[in-house]
């Protein structure tokens, strides 16, 4: 029987909404602007215009950094069922995950860089290499995922290239996985923080990988789509969100797992009862917004199946799943930092520095601004990349049907 | 030239020639009556362009039952010898390179009182996870940050394990040169490292000792002569957070 090829064809320069791109555009880099604006203050001024302080010194940045850097290398992995692990349906999807996976891991980095005490020094960090700094590795698996996804682009948009992909997709794949752990690594090493110090953070952070990016691209997926006046196939659609479903939920069983073994260790019943019961806005913010709003409501909507069909709930679900990561990340990194360090364990202790005592951090808007400013060269980036090349997922249904590849 | 005049003549020479023994003599002898001086406080002088010996292990030994609660010496000399005198709004975003903490046990009530700051460990989180290699630690096992290669990460601050290191906030001005200091770069106690390359003490065991406390000992660990050495040889000492392993430079008595 003879197969009908159903092409879907995208207009990726649609010239009624020409104008719009470059609105679109304006957005962007006003967004990016404002971002760099604020480093260019908080550089000037010093940090003393933040709300960062010797307590809490890791801030509202580095929620917004390491969300973009943990979530680049999760985007990649659209690409990664396809080439790797042979997934059909994936595969037009790839250009457009790679491509996600720069620019996401671009803004993070500038976002981190740009938090830094000292910027303008950063050739030292590149050209030093201490072997014992997982920012040290970082300094190497970084710029090698640029390299590495950067080829994998190569081989998957230039014809001549595509013989290539699998084993660019294989090399990104892993180099993705080994960028993850370095991340997760950043705080299990911490050996001396109650937050951190754990041998799960690693894999944990993995698995977040896999349902942020994935939530990101659903999200940019949409938003082309709707762009080009194309609904995305139901099927291609459910495939999509029964995988985002089984990463968030595979994300709170990590975060279970985390909290459960830290209850049961005497030492951190303190600080797991600061984080889960008496935290004020961290207790709030790890509740409402991880476990309710990032959690439980998208797994609900994605898996309800009266809502999951209806137009943006999928898209909204994973704007939910980005919510849950902001608000995971905030209790994480600032909730760690809030509580005080244990160096007289047994002990109770004053001191005129915050020993004994939980701490306060309010963000102030340099912080807020160089956040945002992250995702707005994101944003940029994604637009800009769009307009100039082909990276929109072409499906052709019907191949992809006939073909096995989409089940119901 | 007459016998008198050649007397006169063999007087002077002889004066000259003792006079040059003398200072010879001083040449030779000088050096060793600093060396008593300083063998006193346990820090020879580090000439210039010699590189620190890790044949010495620079430590601290303080006695938490000679400090004082509320006695805040030790914090004022450091801030004075090191120029820790910006005015900040937020005391967080504040300096600490050293500070006091009061402790109390929770169960039996027993409290103690004692200078906290870096325990320059032998095995420096600070330095495992330092980018830059701005963290560093000397032969001589002082741990100090290369104001010149930091790129201000605070890395170093989340590894360590006292909350020993600050951020520089702001701008500064009027530094001491010999303390170089910095906006966006992390710092902490150095035990005054350039006293100690001049044959002095920290300036916060100077001041204990001036206020008549003598809670705070300073020297070299690994002479077993040293007043420090022999005190941890004869009494119990206690590394804080000793679980970790780190090995430190600052041992507690009393705790």
């Amino acid at each position: 029987m003879e197969i009908q090829h159903q092409h879907i064809r995208l207009e990726q320069y649609h010239p009624q909404k020409i104008y719009l791109f470059y609105v679109v555009l304006a957005v962007g880099a006003l967004i990016s602007a404002l971002g760099l604006g604020s480093a260019y203050y908080m550089e000037h001024h010093g940090h003393v215009v933040t709300g960062m302080n010797n307590q809490v010194f890791w801030g509202l940045p580095h929620v917004f950094a390491i969300f973009l850097i943990v979530a680049a290398s999760g985007v990649l992995n659209v690409a990664s069922i396809g080439s790797v692990f042979g997934k059909k349906m994936y595969k037009p999807r790839a250009p457009l995950s790679g491509m996600l996976a720069i620019a996401m891991l671009a803004a993070g980095l500038a976002v981190i860089m740009l938090d830094l005490g000292r910027a303008d020094r950063l050739i030292i960090a590149m050209t030093h290499f201490n072997p014992t700094s997982v920012f040290g590795w970082n300094v190497v698996l970084y710029p090698g995922f640029f390299g590495i996804v950067g080829l994998y682009l190569w081989t998957l948009m230039d014809k001549p290239m595509n013989q290539y992909s699998k084993y660019a997709g294989f090399a990104a794949f892993f180099w993705r996985i080994a960028l993850t752990t370095g991340t997760g690594s950043i705080f299990a090493f911490v050996v001396a923080r109650q937050a951190y110090h754990s041998a799960i953070l690693p894999p944990m952070f993995i698995v977040m990988s896999f349902a942020w990016g994935l939530a990101a691209f659903m999200i940019v997926q949409r938003v082309m789509f709707g762009w080009c006046d194309i609904m995305i196939d139901v099927s291609i659609r459910a495939r999509l969100k029964n995988l985002l479903g089984i990463f968030i939920a595979a994300s709170a069983y990590f975060v279970i797992v985390y909290h459960l073994t830290n209850i049961y260790f005497a030492k951190q019943t303190g600080f797991e009862s600061f984080i889960l019961l008496n935290g004020g806005t961290i207790t709030v913010i790890f509740w409402l917004g991880y476990v309710f709003l990032g959690t439980i409501l998208p797994l609900f909507m994605l898996f309800h199946p009266d809502i999951w069909p209806r137009p943006l709930a999928v898209c909204a679900a994973s704007g939910l799943a980005i919510v849950g990561a902001f608000s995971f990340l905030y209790v994480f990194i600032i909730g760690g930092q809030l509580y005080p360090l244990d160096i007289f364990p047994g002990m109770e202790v004053t001191s005129t520095f915050m020993d004994g005592k939980i701490d306060t951090y309010v963000p102030s808007l340099p912080e807020i601004l160089l956040g945002f400013g992250g995702l707005g060269i994101a944003f940029t980036i994604t637009v800009l990349g769009v307009r100039s090349l082909r990276f929109l997922p072409n499906d052709d249904v019907t191949v992809l049907d006939g073909g096995g590849h989409i089940l119901e | 030239m007459s016998e008198q005049e050649h007397d006169t003549g063999g007087a002077s020479r002889r004066k000259f020639i003792g006079a040059a023994a003398a200072a010879g003599g001083m040449a030779v002898i000088a050096p060793g009556i600093h060396l008593i001086e300083v063998s006193q406080a346990n820090a020879p002088t580090r000439p210039p362009g010699e590189a620190a010996s890790n044949l010495v292990r620079w430590g601290m030994l303080i006695d938490t039952n000679k400090c004082t609660a509320g006695c805040d010496d030790c914090v004022k000399a450091c801030a004075t010898e090191n120029n820790i005198n910006e005015k900040v709004a937020d005391v967080r975003q504040g300096s600490q390179w050293i500070r006091k903490i009061e402790v109390k046990e929770a169960k039996g009530g027993h409290t103690f009182s004692l200078p906290m700051m870096c325990q320059h460990c032998a095995e420096p989180p600070c330095v495992d996870v330092c980018p830059t290699g701005a963290s560093m630690k000397r032969a001589d096992g002082i741990v100090l940050v290369d104001r010149h290669s930091c790129i201000g990460c605070r890395y170093c601050m989340m590894a360590c394990p006292y909350k020993a290191r600050s951020f520089v906030h702001q701008p500064l001005t009027g530094q001491n040169p010999e303390v170089p200091r910095g906006q966006g770069c992390v710092e902490s106690c150095n035990f005054c490292v350039t006293r100690i390359d001049k044959g002095q003490l920290p300036a916060c065991v100077e001041s204990c000792a001036k206020a008549g406390h003598h809670a705070m000992i300073f020297g070299d660990l690994n002479d077993p002569s040293s007043e420090i050495a022999r005190r941890i040889a004869q009494t119990a000492t206690t590394q804080i957070r000793a679980d970790l392993r780190l090995d430190l430079g600052v041992r507690y008595q009393g705790i």
